[in-house]
């Protein structure tokens, strides 16, 4: 946890200021039962009525002294904490960012935003804490203590017994807690769980019927959660009454002891109410740091969830004297093979490609056609290195992909993923995401090759209208032309369009491909597709099945040689359409 | 969670450690909440009043809460009143088994007080935890008896939060603020009556700091809120950042736009840390400011009481209790501003969770629910039954001049009439949006009707129990929706008494008992909640599974075959022959090859019919659906 706090270091004269203003408040809290122990001891004692005065005037100056040292902390705290804060929540962000999408696979999309988010909150918490409570609670018990020796060394004999009681007292509390909590945090994200799956599902659980079902599962999982948290509060119920006991139980004995010194001229009166202040300090002290020590415990936890991110390794990063520059979009294949769980030693790899070889030239359309899971979104992933081969080499121009600088590579592919995702924004930033500096002439040819330029002119704003939460919600048809479009608007090299048009009708989808024929020759379009509609034109297939290529050639050549592109074909069209022409 | 200097801890520090991590749509208000300017409740009698509904069964409870909460504010009094007797009447005067007798007595008052404050705190744990878990119950139930259409106005993450943020808040509130409340309150009016009881100059001097504290606190809350609601804006503002780039990041990879992503962040973060720098500073000098208060009140009390003494008004040791009750009077002062936030910010949470328990529900009959109950107690899984006038015997559907709207404007289905006979298959064909899913939407009243009629077996809809309606309709949908569960339960959703053999039997006529058997732990594989497991048409290979197993009367296959390359559709199609055999079915496809055989193909367009007819007779007619047709297969004859 503590080498998060290496973001701190920027920002080291603030947060080294701010406890030390501290300081001085705690001083100026400590130092008032002493001087209130003057006044009675050598004011109201001694019939001193000018030592009372002065005495309590200077009791105001050391308070006001007190505030401005606890201002001063306040304010140097929350800079120090926020700017922590905020270089966290950065660093994590920029990591983040070199991420490959294996690294990204590892991590939950939901997990990630929690530690960008929730967990940086609790850490710069947990700063801010440390720099104000956190050092405050044990000064002030450690000062108290010490007063507490300065006025009475025999009194304060009775702390020295008791507060190593009291630690102990509360450590094994603590420790007998700190599990129940965590089982109550895991039984609450099984509560969480069935929920959030009920309001996802919301319409199977409908459709099946399934209420009474689903209320006796969460039913389970909100019951164990109740007895998991009164389990817990429970043991934290004695926590306080014992730590209660000892402190008042000093007091007592303080008092007896204190009575029978003062009988004996050894100790004047003011210093006995001093040191029962003192006690009380202690007291409530250590009851802040026994709180405390249960923030320490979740900030802990958030910590290391951070340190995850930190500790992950990008595995797919640029080489240091890459190679090639302007690709021309010669794309190769060469005995590749892919495994997902490659990088898992123990575990035997579950091959997702098999020996793949091909090649394909600039101005040359590649389709690849098989069955869900065959490998061939897998397939186009490797050539732009979004995840890297496990064995053989993906060339491109001859030159391994592995030795090409990332970001030269990536920003001449353009890429459509199979599931569109679109950033709020307006439309017309959503196709300028791959180059921002694209004028509005050519967001709009983009566009209209996407065959997305007449529904956007509809729209109420045409290109400036919003999308995301406050913006429109476009169809899923919609949403894929818009990112053919911005794929399209780089001008890429290679372009690959990863069955991106599944929610486009059949009308429209064959308008795009019509349109996708102009510049076809300045670039390598490789095409995943479910229908043989949309592979026909192409001037090779690829079949492929397992993670294999079992069959490559253009539509006339397959239908003559391959089984399998043969039975796809008939699934499609059926016998009556192939003689219904 | 404010900083808290001379207060009495709370029971549970901290309360339990916050709700679910990972939860998306939950941005990391919850804790921070309490700092903020707190929300104010609407109706703060009603709300009360139905939460005392709740808390009033556990009354016994309470009741012990209350007494034990009373005795141990009043022992906590009662100490530094006998303290300072100890000095005035036995130390002072050299009284030996006096003060051995106080002290003696003094133990007993301070094991006393801990002990209640243990019962106290050891009670109230149960009786708030049963509190929410009732409410939770509920709520749960509630949300399963609301129509679609509530949900589709409500994200997930607002909905998340009120059931796990809105109420865990009413919990930790009832948890210990409510105590505190109680206890402040009685620690104040106390810690009054002894001081006037002790000496009323004393008490009109400590009284005299109150209306400073009351505001400058009333000041910094003002100045404080302004900052902080721009803090919660920018905070808002960078969680939706983060979330969205985050879900994009594949896409952000591909399009090389790292470095423009993290200068944006960077912007908003930077915003963010000054806003927050503000508000933190801000509400931060309450603390020191109330603390040198504090300290100023005793510096005034020791003074006062000093010169007090001189001019013997009153002795040492009532000046010695006084300057504990002072701090003791200052505590609850300070405490009681904070507590009102919090129990206010959690009545307008529990006013959120009411509302939803207010909203309309989809069953109309309150005598449903008792059934439910009733059954739900006798078998939790069982089945729904349905009785015979129910039952579905033929499946003949008919629409009658159907029209219907979600928002009551923009019409959706405009005059849908059709027939379908018992065992026929009806496709339904038309762009998206067209109203194609809101047609089998009506169907398993996920929504009602505005206007028309539709019928089953010459029975209205209407008149149909709504569970055994639903029960015997067999509905595929277009977004695989799975549990995070295993296999094996996740098909034997479809009908919850199947045996093993029947949903292996299920799996292989869908054609997923293949790849299931390929996975290591084949039937007992545990799905995730995002599913990264199993491919997007694996995962409707097990809808399809489950719905077979489910045996309904009607079949509904919402795009179901849309992720599932048309190969394995082919494999499929003969369990889709079977499934579909002597069953009436409704199927929505974009792929034309799909729905060929279908009886009656409804071309939808706009929200109306335009055609309809066999595949052969629309191919005829030359007209949409013949362009839609052929503008799939024209390249390819």
């Amino acid at each position: 946890m503590f080498r998060l706090l290496r973001y701190l270091k920027p920002h080291w004269k603030l947060a080294v200021l701010a406890p030390l203003l501290l300081l001085v408040e705690v001083a100026s809290d400590l130092l008032q039962p002493m001087l209130m122990a003057s006044i009675i001891n050598d004011g109201v004692m001694k019939q001193d009525l000018a030592h009372v005065q002065s005495t309590g005037l200077l009791m105001i100056g050391v308070a006001l002294v007190g505030l401005l040292g606890g201002l001063g902390c306040i304010i140097f705290a929350s800079i120090a904490s926020q700017n922590f804060g905020a270089d966290l929540r950065r660093n994590i962000y920029k990591k983040v960012q070199t991420f490959s999408f294996h690294n990204l696979d590892q991590f939950k999309t939901g997990s990630l935003v929690t530690r960008l988010t929730n967990d940086v909150m609790q850490m710069q918490m947990f700063v801010q804490m440390l720099m104000r409570i956190l050092t405050r609670a044990p000064v002030t018990a450690l000062g108290s203590l010490i007063l507490a020796f300065v006025i009475s060394p025999s009194l304060a004999v009775i702390l020295i017994i008791v507060i190593p009681v009291l630690i102990t007292v509360l450590i094994t509390i603590l420790r007998k807690a700190m599990p129940l909590f965590s089982a109550v945090q895991k039984k609450l994200d099984g509560v969480n769980t069935v929920l959030l799956e009920n309001l996802t599902g919301m319409r199977v659980v409908k459709a099946f019927v399934r209420a009474i079902y689903e209320k006796s599962r969460f039913g389970k999982a909100n019951d164990d959660y109740r007895d998991q948290a009164i389990r817990a509060a429970r043991m934290m119920a004695y926590l306080h009454p014992v730590m209660m006991m000892l402190l008042n139980g000093s007091i007592v004995i303080a008092l007896w002891f204190g009575g029978n010194q003062y009988w004996n001229q050894t100790l004047p009166l003011g210093d006995l109410v001093a040191f029962i202040n003192y006690v009380t300090h202690v007291m409530f002290s250590l009851m802040m740091t026994s709180m405390m020590l249960m923030f320490i415990t979740r900030a802990k936890v958030s910590a290391d969830r951070i340190n995850e991110v930190f500790d992950t390794e990008p595995d797919i990063i640029s080489p240091k004297t890459p190679k090639g520059k302007t690709i021309q979009g010669h794309v190769a294949f060469e005995n590749v093979s892919f495994a997902y769980n490659a990088s898992d030693q123990n575990a035997e790899p579950e091959w997702v490609l098999k020996e793949i070889s091909f090649s394909a030239k600039p101005g040359e359309t590649i389709a690849i056609l098989g069955a869900t899971g065959s490998g061939k979104s897998t397939l186009v992933h490797l050539i732009s290195r979004l995840y890297d081969v496990t064995s053989g080499q993906v060339l491109i121009d001859g030159v391994n992909v592995k030795e090409m600088d990332l970001h030269e590579l990536r920003s001449q592919i353009g890429y459509v993923l199979q599931k569109p995702i679109l950033f709020s924004g307006t439309i017309k930033e959503n196709i300028r995401f791959g180059r921002p500096d694209a004028s509005d002439e050519e967001v709009e040819a983009a566009a209209r090759a996407a065959q997305a330029h007449e529904f956007i002119a509809k729209l109420p704003d045409g290109y400036d209208t919003p999308l995301g939460q406050r913006g429109v919600n476009l169809s899923g048809g919609q949403k894929q032309r818009i990112s053919i479009a911005r794929a399209l608007l780089i001008r890429p090299r290679i372009l690959i369009l990863d069955d991106s048009t599944s929610a486009v009708d059949l009308a429209t989808e064959s308008r795009i491909q019509a349109a996708l024929k102009e510049g076809k020759e300045e670039r390598t379009t490789i095409l995943i597709a479910q229908r043989i509609s949309s592979v026909l034109e192409a001037d090779r297939i690829l079949v492929m099945d397992e993670g294999r290529i079992v069959a490559e050639g253009n539509h006339a050549q397959l239908m003559d040689t391959s089984s399998v592109y043969q039975e796809i074909y008939r699934s499609q069209l059926g016998k009556e359409e192939i003689s219904y022409g | 969670m404010a900083e808290q200097r001379n207060q009495r801890p709370s029971a549970v520090p901290g309360g339990p450690p916050g709700p679910g991590m990972g939860m998306p749509g939950r941005g990391p208000g919850g804790r921070n909440r309490m700092m903020a300017a707190p929300e104010k409740p609407k109706n703060i009698r009603e709300t009360l009043a139905r939460l005392w509904s709740y808390l009033k069964q556990q009354r016994t409870g309470l009741i012990i809460v209350f007494i034990m909460t009373i005795a141990s504010s009043g022992l906590m009094l009662l100490g530094p009143l006998l303290i300072g007797r100890a000095i005035d009447n036995y130390i002072e005067t050299h009284d030996v088994s006096g003060l051995l007798r106080m002290c003696i007595f003094l133990i007993g008052v301070y094991v006393a007080a801990a002990l209640t404050t243990f019962f106290q705190s050891y009670v109230m744990a149960g009786v708030s935890q049963r509190t929410v878990w009732h409410i939770r119950t509920e709520l749960f139930a509630k949300l399963q008896r609301l129509p679609l259409r509530f949900f589709d106005s409500k994200t997930h993450g607002e909905l998340m939060s009120r059931t796990t943020n809105d109420v865990e808040n009413i919990s930790q509130v009832l948890n210990q603020s409510v105590t505190q409340f109680l206890n402040s309150i009685i620690t104040l009016t106390g810690s009054l009556a002894v001081m006037l009881y002790l000496n009323v100059w004393l008490t009109l001097v400590t009284l005299v700091t109150i209306p400073l504290v009351v505001f400058i606190t009333n000041q910094i809350a003002k100045t404080t809120r302004k900052h902080f609601s721009g803090q919660q804006k920018h905070l808002g503002e960078l969680n939706g950042y983060i979330e969205e780039t985050v879900t994009g990041q594949k896409v952000i990879k591909t399009f090389v736009h790292e470095q423009s992503s993290i200068e944006q962040f960077e912007i908003i973060n930077d915003k963010l840390r000054k806003s927050g720098t503000k508000a933190q500073i801000f509400s931060g000098t309450i603390f020191p400011t109330l603390n040198v208060i504090n300290n100023l009140n005793f510096a005034l009390m020791a003074g006062v009481g000093g010169l007090l003494v001189l001019y013997n008004l009153a002795t040492i040791g009532v000046v010695v209790s006084f300057l504990n009750y002072s701090r003791q009077f200052g505590r609850p002062i300070n405490e009681l501003a904070n507590l009102f936030n919090m129990i206010q910010s959690a009545i307008a949470g529990a006013e959120r969770v009411f509302q939803i328990m207010d909203e309309s529900e989809e069953y109309e009959t309150k005598e449903f629910e008792a059934e439910e109950k009733t059954r739900a107690l006798a078998k939790p899984s069982q089945t729904v039954e349905v009785s015979e006038e129910d039952a579905i015997k033929y499946g003949k559907v008919v629409f009658d001049r159907v029209h219907f709207s979600y928002d009551g404007e923009t019409p959706i289905l405009k005059n849908i009439s059709f027939e379908a006979e018992p065992g026929s298959m009806i496709a339904l064909v038309g762009p998206t949006g067209a109203g194609k899913t809101t047609i089998v939407n009506l169907l398993t009243r996920f929504y009602e009707i505005n206007e028309g009629r539709i019928t089953i077996d010459g029975k209205d809809l209407k008149d149909y129990d709504k569970n055994a309606l639903r029960s015997q309709l067999g509905i595929v949908l277009q977004d695989a929706y799975l549990f995070s569960d295993t296999i094996r339960e996740n098909i034997r959703y479809g009908r919850l008494d199947a045996t093993d053999e029947e949903v292996e039997r299920a799996a292989k006529l869908a054609n997923a008992d293949t790849f299931i058997r390929k996975l290591p732990q084949g039937y007992d594989t545990v799905l995730t909640a995002e599913g990264n497991n199993l491919s997007e048409g694996q995962r409707q290979l097990l809808t399809i599974a489950r719905a077979i197993l489910a045996e309904p009367k009607i079949l509904i296959l919402d795009e179901a075959t849309s992720s599932i390359d048309t190969r394995t559709e082919m494999h499929i199609q003969e369990a889709f022959a079977n499934l579909m055999k002597n069953r009436t079915s409704f199927v929505i496809a974009h792929r034309l090859s799909t729905i060929r055989e279908a009886d009656m193909i409804l071309v939808i367009n706009n929200g109306e019919i335009i055609e309809r007819g066999t595949h052969d007779e629309l191919l005829e007619a030359k007209g949409f659906y013949y362009d839609l047709y052929t503008s799939q297969f024209k390249r390819a004859v």
